[in-house]
């Protein structure tokens, strides 16, 4: 059976780690990531000459007010690729996505109340009653899925995230209902957009925007130890449910600092783990930076698109993702059925 | 056989899910070195004592001892480069390569940004020479055979580095020639780097055969324990399985066979064949 001879063993068959193989990826993502911003910042109603980012000019303005618009862009698909890919590896749903955990309806609805309840107004406000939502909201499922024998499954996750989803719609949809003002902020504000924000916005969202990138990196071996199964996973040495309760840490984290900066942006944290996945595999150590990058890349393109598909008027972020997504996904569907 | 050591052992282990005792009060020692097969019928507690054994499930009473220490007090991680499994239903995560799920292997020994180091590599390189997945190594786990890829799973609990190597029914999704090829890749295993192996087995005739140490569960408890001669008796059979049974000799490796009575079937005198006799006495001129 097996042959022991060493010389046998050619070192370049066992790429199984850090190896150079991802190096390409990583130059393309980054690649990508800048032609993105540039063009962020460059294209819009109003087309700017590469220079006016350099000097003083009448245009100077504009490229401020879009740099802005970039960097919360970049803010924002950075946080739904890594907590799209968090939650696929939690879940072991490779088209599980943020909004699976109630982590958009909890923030939502904590936005709705308060409003209606104790008179938040101003984008602020909205973002800590953002990330407060999506963060309780994480805790509430990961509690309802906890209960019972196994604790909190892949599967018991999925199912008690769904319904927590559909109870904070609800409630969401009646505070509206007897709240004007709540009605016209929600309105704008589930479309999705990264347009408007003040600079102060992104520099206050950064910080925890920072400690959930973080975490999430960290937790790259976890989630790959994870992805064995319970049981294989504890023979590793995991201890499993204190696991993922940082993993959905990092989630709340991330997708409540963009849900919250940008409203529910759809798709970005479904497809762009996914395509990632077929491109590179199933590695997380790879899988979440890639992620991260291809999330900001395709935010940028869908705003900038969005900014020129219908002049004189924009079509925001949260639809232009979907606009870009949908085909994107039919694709990988055709592909993926076709054997690659 | 008798005066074995045992890292790893069991002290009045109750085992269970709320209130149901699934394992009650059991001692038993996994002898080092040796293959230990734990045999009973469906529900015995056969799965669950191996879990408790691998720290899967948290014991209501008595202790796991490993190298003297409770397994539970133990940081995980160390427990886990001691203590390889493979439990019954392990997942492949879509699209893995063969090498790549290997050196996932290697996780209690890496902290969490500590690059891929030499010794992760030698390691791994051995465990997949060792189970003769090397020529494997850049295949998706995904397109394998059952075999293949129990033999890529047993990879990766070698690259773990595990002296002892804990088996929830390795053989169930198998055919018979890939459960004999797997056991006998156990088997070599455990002569060629000592590893201790203990398995819980459907098949009662081949856990005889490839045992060292065999412990016979009914109801929790245990029944019978000691070498396959001693523990598969007529009357044990009956007893742990409720099985009217003859117990002959095998004719490949001299241990005990268990020949099933059923209701059907039985005893049918078979009327002289002539043609057979011949076939059977040309046969073994053959040999």
């Amino acid at each position: 059976m097996a042959t022991t001879t060493t010389e046998l063993i050619q070192p370049d068959r066992l790429r199984s780690s850090s190896a150079a193989g991802p190096a390409t990826a990583y130059a393309v993502m980054l690649g990508l990531l800048v032609v993105a911003a540039v063009a962020s910042v460059l294209i819009g109603s109003r087309l700017i000459s590469p220079t006016a980012i350099l000097e003083a000019g009448p245009d100077r303005t504009v490229v401020e007010i879009r740099a802005v618009r970039t960097a919360m862009g970049v803010l924002a698909g950075v946080a739904l690729g890594l907590a799209g890919a968090c939650m696929q590896g939690l879940t072991r749903n490779p088209l599980a996505d943020p909004g699976i955990l109630g982590v958009n309806a909890g923030a939502a609805l904590a936005i709705v109340l308060g409003i209606a309840h104790l008179g938040a107004g101003g984008m602020a406000a909205y973002v800590v009653l953002g990330l407060v939502g999506a963060a309780v909201a994480s805790l509430a499922v990961h509690a309802i899925a906890g209960i019972g024998r196994d604790g909190a499954t892949p599967a018991k996750l999925t199912v008690a995230g769904a319904a927590f989803a559909a109870a904070a719609s609800s409630w969401t949809v009646a505070v509206q209902l007897v709240d004007q003002t709540a009605l016209d902020v929600m309105r704008r504000w589930q479309v999705g957009s990264i347009g408007g924000r003040p600079w102060d916005l992104v520099a206050s969202l950064a910080p925890v925007f920072l400690v959930g990138t973080v975490l999430a990196l960290a937790l790259s071996r976890t989630l790959n130890a994870l992805a064995l199964g319970e049981e294989m996973a504890t023979g590793l040495g995991r201890h499993t449910t204190r696991d993922r309760v940082f993993v959905g840490i990092a989630i709340a984290l991330l997708a409540g600092t963009a849900t919250a900066a940008a409203g529910p942006i759809a798709f970005v944290g479904l497809i762009v783990p996914h395509l990632v996945r077929t491109r590179t595999g199933s590695d997380h150590r790879h899988l979440l930076p890639l992620s991260a990058g291809y999330g900001a890349v395709l935010v940028l393109v869908a705003d900038t698109v969005g900014r020129v598909v219908l002049p004189p008027s924009e079509v925001q972020v949260g639809i232009m993702t979907a606009v870009v997504g949908v085909p994107f996904f039919l694709l990988l569907v055709r592909r993926g059925r076709m054997g690659l | 056989m008798t005066h074995h050591t045992s890292r790893l052992l069991t002290q009045d282990l109750t085992l269970g899910y709320g209130e149901r005792r699934v394992v009650r009060e059991v001692s038993v020692a996994i002898p080092d070195g040796a293959i230990t097969v734990v045999v009973g019928p469906n529900a015995c507690g056969k799965s669950t004592l191996l879990k408790g054994l691998a720290r899967l499930v948290r014991p209501q009473g008595g202790t796991v001892l490993l190298d003297g220490e409770q397994i539970h007090r133990r940081p995980t991680k160390e427990v886990a480069k001691v203590l390889g499994l493979l439990p019954q239903n392990p997942i492949a995560p879509e699209g893995v390569v063969v090498a790549d799920l290997v050196g996932r292997g290697r996780h209690p020994h890496q902290g969490v940004f500590t690059r891929w180091t030499a010794e992760d590599r030698a390691a791994v390189e051995e465990a997949m020479v060792l189970t003769d997945t090397y020529d494997l190594a850049d295949r998706a786990v995904d397109e394998l055979s059952g075999g293949q890829r129990q033999r890529v799973w047993i990879a990766m609990a070698l690259a773990q580095g595990a002296d002892l190597l804990l088996l929830d029914e390795p053989t169930t999704y198998l055919d018979v020639a890939h459960q004999v090829e797997m056991l006998d890749l156990l088997a070599e295993l455990n002569t060629r780097r000592g590893t201790t192996i203990a398995m819980v087995l459907h098949d009662l005739n081949l856990s005889a055969r490839y045992a060292d140490h065999l412990v016979a569960l009914h109801d929790g408890r245990i029944v019978a324990e000691g070498t396959p001669d001693e523990v598969v008796t007529e009357e044990v059979v009956r007893t742990v399985f409720g099985l009217d049974n003859r117990v002959v000799q095998d004719p490949v490796s001299h241990t005990p066979l268990v020949v099933p009575v059923g209701r059907h079937r039985p005893r049918r005198p078979v009327a002289p064949d002539p043609q057979a006799d011949q076939a059977t006495a040309t046969s073994q001129e053959n040999r």
